[in-house]
């Protein structure tokens, strides 16, 4: 047996390491010269946009990077022993009972066919030999640490009988079971709804300290990284740029990377008009592309030519502060507190006349319930009374998570679907119960969309100029094919893509490329409203602001209507001029960006602001976290649909939250909330986030 | 008699088939060179597997084109003494060699096993490509629009699947069918998809421009529905449209009930695999994006959907020109719709398997041929099944 | 659950009675009925005669009416022959007509009368299918567990060399119909000239002249060795490769999903990964295909027993439908198509069974 390890000594130690994967072609070096230390109880961040390697390590150090990844150099050592070299026998003993890991899907996460309770015992049952009862009573503990309601009934389910966050908590209950000494989360909560996140979030640092679990945190999201960890590294291109203490890395980086990371997310204070974010120019260099010297190199603001892009860069530490290291030989020159330089202030759109009015919009579908039927069918209202008003040259964001009703709204809105009730007027025509194909083409091409994921908005066997060309033959652009072509490169040079693409087919562009190409196709026919779902959740976040950029500057030059559909309060924040809050259907609050992010709010706005992590260190949040999951569209709770999850609930007097739908409540200035509280109520609710004075 | 040595049979065989050699070799070589530019194709050379399907598909397909000049006799010529002679054996009046030997009429099984490559050969994938014009001309609407029409059309290909092929055979493929014109009837039926398909695929894209929509789709119009009557008038059958002078083709009606009886056992899987394919790439945020530019049906699934669909299909395509080989063969077995002399493998193997244990080659030869073909185009369907899924 | 099987035991009731229409019209085509007259009424008649030989003996009656009459919810047809006699659909000679029953169809387990065989249908259906059940049984018993482990085998390491070579095996026993493995398998085995039964008699290994037998008509009165291996061994070779396949598909699938990832990070052994939580996942996809592959198996089934001579179920459809005996080549058709029917209600029902995720849904 080994010698016993000495808890002053780092639990994880990752040395000079270099892993590459091999394919038929060649040898793609996915990460090269990664070194950091995680201490006894620590939680490290491992950050970078997606490509960056950051899962690769995490894979690395449970070893297993599949047939065609291979570590090439460097050491894992763990408590002191070396993974790098350990039989897959002595690797057995250690995964799952000394390092766990979680990853990002849940359900692909558990075994569909096998009971829960019955994938829990197991782990316990193979590393400490322990009896089958005693494993189970052991797992029903964790389910019950996990806070999951009721965990006799989840021992016993499958894992499909539960949603997104109770399987993630069982994933998590999963890695618990042997009180591992390293547990390494994957993304664990991306494909989460925020409000879900944020208790999921709550949870794993609670445990952590509970158990005395070191934490390695893989994310791609910064503030969330803020809320749950000690230490950070920042990866680009398959190598650490930066690591250090949270608080420091944020407050003083010592990287261009990192600082134009930071300067390229919607953080408060960001403004469209005033503040704008600045997006990194160019793309992520392919792994057999990477240039000589630094990788950042030809991205850099502080890029010299000669020295950065000369031979290997090392990590050096920072003169100041707690490990803190960089790999940047300019970090000493730099001015880090000089402000970006400034950019041309660009105009307000001027808000325009009403292009767009709902009235009372209903959208109700008739399911039939069950895999086998039998059951008659079920209403589900996916919409309910929805009324609202978009001028033109506007920006409205209408927020909410999952199976709030906002891509049926798009929908009836586009005319795929039609309302069941109400009123939808485009300037002066009644388009509510016109199904697309009936529209005029003027309709059509007047409103369009944009949409969410980058590599399913375009068609994969057409070239990209074709089916922009399409949308243009659709519209009735253009007299002839030659005219369409031109209008057709014209529109490239309107997203920002060089005119060469037209040829291109969709596979050889990134992702922030084939999001221009949709946005071209939507402007195509001069649309005077575009429906966003979405435009930049599935970018990375140096993508995203140049996304938006270009989005809000064709606005700007069309003085186009926005309906901007997120989940991401930030974004909203940095770019709506109006605010519209949705759940299960329900418009609860709509008001100006101004009026929707200060008190009062609507509970439910309250809670999704708390839940938003930003990555600020000088932002203090209230922590409201809340109970439970979002309730089925197909079996909404009676009365208030936020009344089971709502803190405020006992506020209100009687069982008023429970038996009676809200009224809709004018507030000052048109603030509009869907809410039973008390005016004195409204008027004692506090902001969620503060600002500390700079 | 005198007889070869089996390496003189050997080397003999080698040097007849030399047409084909000749044609795989430049094939392989030209394809090699060129396939960086030859897209799906191209990246089977990457497959080992795929590179011997591919070799035994080609062998079959450059040995029916080059049937005369590989078989040494005349596929009906019986010569009495070479009754069940062994591999090799030399014709004593000096016609030559029955190199593997001789049937219970005394003709030579080399030439008949080359004569029936050129059966299957032009009928299997024939077949399969209408069985794919039929599936996908229903399976796409069915998908894509659901509801009653997917009810019904699915309730049909159901209802031809639960019948057992052999049994479907027996019923359609017999000299009674034949004489009610049913098959003209069905021929009709089946061959309009095709045109249907074609008409549809040029006007969904092109009604946008008007003057290049009507050239195109009134040449279609023209060729394709004369093709069609001539493909399914006949003069003494049912139906009988064309005058005689412009019915140009004449496909025998024995042979139209085999082919049109195996369209019809495809399309329905076909049918089944489209739809399928169809209900998953409909969710696509491309087929929104054509919905909400006002593109009209049609076009979405001839345009957007189809084109995206054509990995798995492709794959598909080439497994079931395997299963059409093996259905022809069945036919021939049971004596089903060609003559009893044709040559084709199924009805060979029928005709040699009384007598399997004294003279083997007779049935042997066949069947092995139609094996190597089937084998060499699930070869090919795994090494493009691979291939498409690499990046 | 219950209202699912309702609906699909409808929907099979329906598909059943459009197929037998089918079959039914697809019989009684007009060729098909001049035949049936010139068989019974001599061979030289006109084609007047055979219209109203027909017209008299219940052949001239609408399509749907006579349909219903073979089916048994219309009253059998009723007529007087040449001497006056009653005759009629339900009436068998000899029997009193006035105790004849009104309907006499397929729903009241009459199934007509062979021509072939000169036996009630039933009876002949009942003999034939037990003996081809005898042959099902072993095939299942071979085919399998045979295809199964291999697909297993080969999906649990995409890949490797096992998973190669049992690829292969798998691809070449699929492009192989039965009536070419059954001749290559005849040859090889079966015959005292060529194959390895001369040599293995000349080494004295075997007393026989041949190792296998190249007919199977003595098993029907006795299954032994020698005459039951080349049949079962031929109808389950194309399964065996067809099954192995998707079994590999879905094996190897499974084997890269997420959750054996996690298995695997839980410090499970890979035997403890495949066994736990690899094999019920990957048997799913499987169980439906085995299901799915009776209207194959009965393919091969009537290629079998007519290639080796066994008087099953196959060999009869084969007899009639060559002797063009009307009733016996409905009552196969019936049967057949309801072994088809059922074996899809019950590879939706265990499906529904197997997948959890479906089961309570």
């Amino acid at each position: 047996m080994d010698k016993p390890w000495d808890p002053s000594q780092p639990i994880l130690e990752i040395d000079h390491l270099s892993i590459s994967f091999f394919t038929r072609a060649r040898e793609i070096p996915a990460v090269m010269d990664f070194s950091c230390t995680v201490m006894a109880g620590e939680a490290m961040g491992l950050v970078g946009e997606s490509g960056c390697g950051k899962s690769t390590v995490a894979l690395a150090v449970m070893r297993d990077l599949g047939k065609t990844g291979r570590i090439v150099g460097g050491a894992i050592r763990f408590k002191g022993r070396d993974l790098t070299h350990m039989s897959d026998e002595e690797l057995r003993h250690i995964r799952g009972s000394e390092i766990a890991m979680i990853y990002q899907e849940p359900m692909a996460s558990l075994n569909p066919a096998m009971k829960i309770g019955a994938q829990l015992a197991e782990v316990p049952m193979i590393h400490q030999g322990m009896a089958k009862a005693e494993a189970w009573a052991l797992a029903r503990q964790i389910v019950a640490d996990v806070r999951l309601p009721d965990p006799d009934r989840i021992l016993r389910s499958y894992p499909h009988q539960l949603s997104g966050g109770q399987q993630q908590r069982i994933v998590i209950a999963m890695a618990l079971m042997s009180k591992p000494a390293l547990l390494i989360l994957d993304e664990p909560t991306t494909a989460l709804d925020v409000t879900v996140e944020a208790g999921i979030v709550d949870l794993v640092k609670d445990l952590g300290e509970k158990y005395g679990t070191s934490l390695l945190f893989i994310s791609h999201n910064l503030g969330l990284v803020l809320d749950v960890c000690d230490r950070l590294c920042v990866m680009y291109s398959g190598e650490a740029v930066e690591t250090g203490a949270v608080k420091e890395v944020f407050d003083r980086m010592q990287h261009p990377y990192t600082q134009a990371l930071f300067r390229s997310i919607p953080i408060p204070g960001a403004d469209k008009t005033t503040r704008p974010l600045i997006s990194i120019p160019g793309n992520f260099p392919l792994p057999h592309e990477r240039p000589p010297g630094c990788n950042f190199g030809p991205r850099c603001s502080y890029f010299a030519a000669g020295r950065c892009d000369q031979g290997d860069i090392p990590m050096a530490p920072v003169p100041f502060g707690d490990r803190h290291e960089t790999r940047c030989i300019r970090s000493s020159e730099i001015d880090w507190d000089a402000p970006p330089p400034a950019r041309a202030r660009t105009e307000r759109a001027t808000i325009g006349p009403v292009v767009l009015r709902m009235e009372d919009v209903k959208k109700y579908y008739e399911v039939s319930s069950g895999m086998f039927g039998g059951g008659g069918t079920k209403v589900v209202k996916a919409n309910e009374t929805l009324s609202f008003e978009a001028r033109e040259g506007e920006t409205l964001a209408i927020v909410g998570e999952s199976g709030c009703g906002k891509s049926t709204f798009a929908k009836v809105l586009m005319g795929l679907e039609t309302a069941t009730d109400g009123k939808i007027m485009l300037y002066d025509r009644d388009i509510q119960s016109t199904p697309i194909e009936k529209r005029s083409t003027d309709t059509v091409s007047g409103v369009q969309m944009v949409f969410q994921n980058p590599f399913d908005t375009l068609n994969p066997s057409m070239t990209i100029g074709r089916q922009i060309v399409r949308a243009l033959e659709i519209f009735g652009e253009g007299k002839d094919d030659a005219a369409r072509h031109a209008r057709m490169l014209e529109l490239l040079d309107l997203v920002k893509l060089p005119r060469a693409f037209a040829e291109r087919m969709p596979r050889q562009l990134s992702g922030g490329q084939k999001q221009r190409v949709g946005i071209a196709r939507a402007f195509a026919g001069g649309a005077k409203i575009v429906v966003a779902d979405e435009p930049v959740s599935a970018l990375d976040v140096s993508v995203q602001a140049a996304v938006t950029d270009l989005l809000m500057e064709i606005q700007r030059k069309n003085g186009t209507t926005l309906l901007f559909i997120s989940h991401d309060l930030s974004i909203v924040r940095y770019l709506s001029d109006r605010v519209m809050v949705m759940y299960l259907g329900h418009v609860v609050e709509l008001g100006t960006t101004d009026q929707v992010f200060q008190p009062p709010y609507h509970p439910y706005t309250e809670a999704l602001l708390s839940a938003v992590p930003i990555a600020d260190t000088r932002v203090e949040k209230k922590r409201i976290v809340l109970e439970g999951d979002i309730p089925s569209a197909m079996n909404p709770p009676p009365g208030c649909p936020f009344q089971t999850r709502c803190r405020w609930k006992s506020h209100v007097p009687g069982n008023l939250c429970e038996t009676e739908m809200p009224p809709v409540r004018m507030l000052k200035g048109g603030h509009q909330i869907k809410c039973h509280l008390s005016d004195a109520e409204f008027a004692s609710m506090e902001p969620v986030i503060k600002i500390a004075a700079e | 008699m005198d007889t070869l040595t089996h390496f003189q049979v050997f080397t003999t065989l080698l040097i007849r088939f030399l047409p084909v050699w000749i044609a795989m070799i430049a094939t392989f070589a030209l394809s090699v060179t060129f396939r960086k530019r030859l897209g799906l194709y191209g990246k089977l050379f990457d497959s080992t597997v795929g590179m011997v399907g591919l070799g035994f598909v080609l062998f079959w397909v450059f040995t029916a084109l080059f049937a005369d000049q590989i078989a040494p006799f005349d596929v009906l010529a019986q010569i009495s003494p070479m009754k069940n002679v062994t591999a090799g054996t030399i014709e004593p009046n000096g016609a030559g060699v029955y190199l593997l030997g001789g049937d219970h009429l005394g003709r030579d099984v080399f030439s008949r096993m080359v004569a029936g490559s050129r059966i299957v050969i032009s009928i299997a994938p024939l077949a399969t490509l209408f069985a794919f014009m039929v599936g996908i001309t229903l399976g796409l609407p069915a998908g894509f629009w659901g509801g009653k029409l997917d009810a019904v059309l699915s309730f049909l290909a159901n209802l031809v699947l639960a019948f057992p092929v052999i049994l479907l055979f027996y019923l359609l493929v017999t000299p009674e069918v034949v004489q009610t014109g049913l098959p003209q009837r069905m021929a009709a039926v089946l061959f309009i998809l095709p045109l249907v398909f074609a008409i549809l695929l040029t006007n969904s894209r092109l009604y946008v421009k008007p003057q290049l929509r009507n050239l195109i789709v009134g040449a279609i119009v023209v060729i394709g529905g004369w093709t069609y009557l001539a493909l399914v008038s006949e003069a003494d059958s049912g139906i009988n449209v064309l005058p005689a002078a412009i019915d140009l083709i004449h496909v025998p009606a024995n042979l139209l009930i085999v082919f049109v009886s195996v369209v019809f056992v495809n399309a329905p899987t076909v049918f089944r695999i489209v739809r399928g394919l169809t209900l998953d790439i409909r969710t696509r945020d491309y087929v929104a994006a054509a919905q909400t530019r006002g593109e009209r049906p049609w076009y979405i699934m001839l345009w957007e959907i189809l084109p995206n669909a054509r990995g798995p299909l492709i794959v598909d395509f080439c497994l079931r020109i395997g299963y059409t080989t093996i259905l022809l063969g069945t036919l021939g077995f049971f004596g089903l719709g060609l003559s009893p002399e044709s040559p084709d493998w199924g009805s060979t193997i029928n005709a040699g398997r009384k007598l399997l244990t004294t003279a083997p080659l007779p049935a042997i030869v066949p069947a092995l041929a139609l094996m190597s073909l089937v084998l060499g185009l699930n070869l090919l369907a795994d090494g493009l099944r691979e291939e498409s899924l690499r990046d | 659950m219950t209202g699912f099987l309702l609906r699909r035991l409808a929907l099979l009731v329906l598909t059943a009675f459009c197929l037998t229409m089918v079959v039914f019209y697809l019989t009684n085509l007009p060729p098909q009925l001049e035949k049936i007259a010139k068989f019974e009424a001599g061979a030289r008649i006109s084609d007047d005669e055979v219209t109203s030989w027909l017209n008299n003996h219940g052949y001239g009656r609408p399509f749907l009416a006579r349909y219903g009459e073979w089916l048994g919810v219309v009253p059998g047809w009723t007529g007087t022959d040449t001497q006056g006699g009653a005759m009629g659909y339900c009436i068998t000679k000899g029997v009193d007509p006035a105790a004849a029953p009104h309907y006499c169809g397929v729903l009241q387990g009459d199934w007509g009368y062979s021509s072939v065989f000169k036996q009630p249908v039933s009876s002949i259906l009942s003999t034939r299918l037990g003996l081809t059940g005898i042959l099902m049984f072993w095939v299942m018993v071979v085919m399998v567990p045979t295809s199964l482990l291999m697909g297993v085998l080969a999906g649990m390491r995409e890949g490797s060399r096992l998973d190669r070579t049992l690829s292969t095996v798998a691809i070449t026993t699929t492009s192989t119909p039965e009536y070419v493995s059954g001749v290559v398998l005849i040859v090889l085995f079966a015959s005292s000239t060529v194959g390895l039964s001369p040599h293995l008699f000349d080494w004295g290994w075997i007393s026989d002249r041949t190792l296998f037998k190249g007919s199977a008509s003595s098993a029907m009165d006795g299954i032994t060795f020698q005459n039951f291996t080349l049949p079962v061994i031929t109808i389950a070779l194309y399964g065996i490769g067809y099954i192995a396949r998707m079994t590999r598909a879905s094996m190897a699938e499974v084997m890269t999903a997420q959750y054996i990832r996690t298995a695997r990070l839980k410090g499970l052994s890979f035997r403890e990964v495949v066994m736990r939580h690899a094999l019920r996942n990957a048997l799913i996809a499987p169980f439906t295909v085995i299901m799915l592959q009776f209207p194959w198996l009965l393919n091969g089934v009537v290629i079998t027993e007519t290639l080796f001579n066994y008087k099953g179920f196959g060999w009869t459809l084969v007899q009639a439908a060559g002797n063009n005996d009307v009733p016996l080549l409905l009552g196969c058709s019936v049967v057949a198509v309801f072994v088809v029917l059922v074996t899809q209600l019950l590879s939706d029902v265990g499906y529904a069974f197997l997948n959890p995720r479906i089961r309570i849904g």
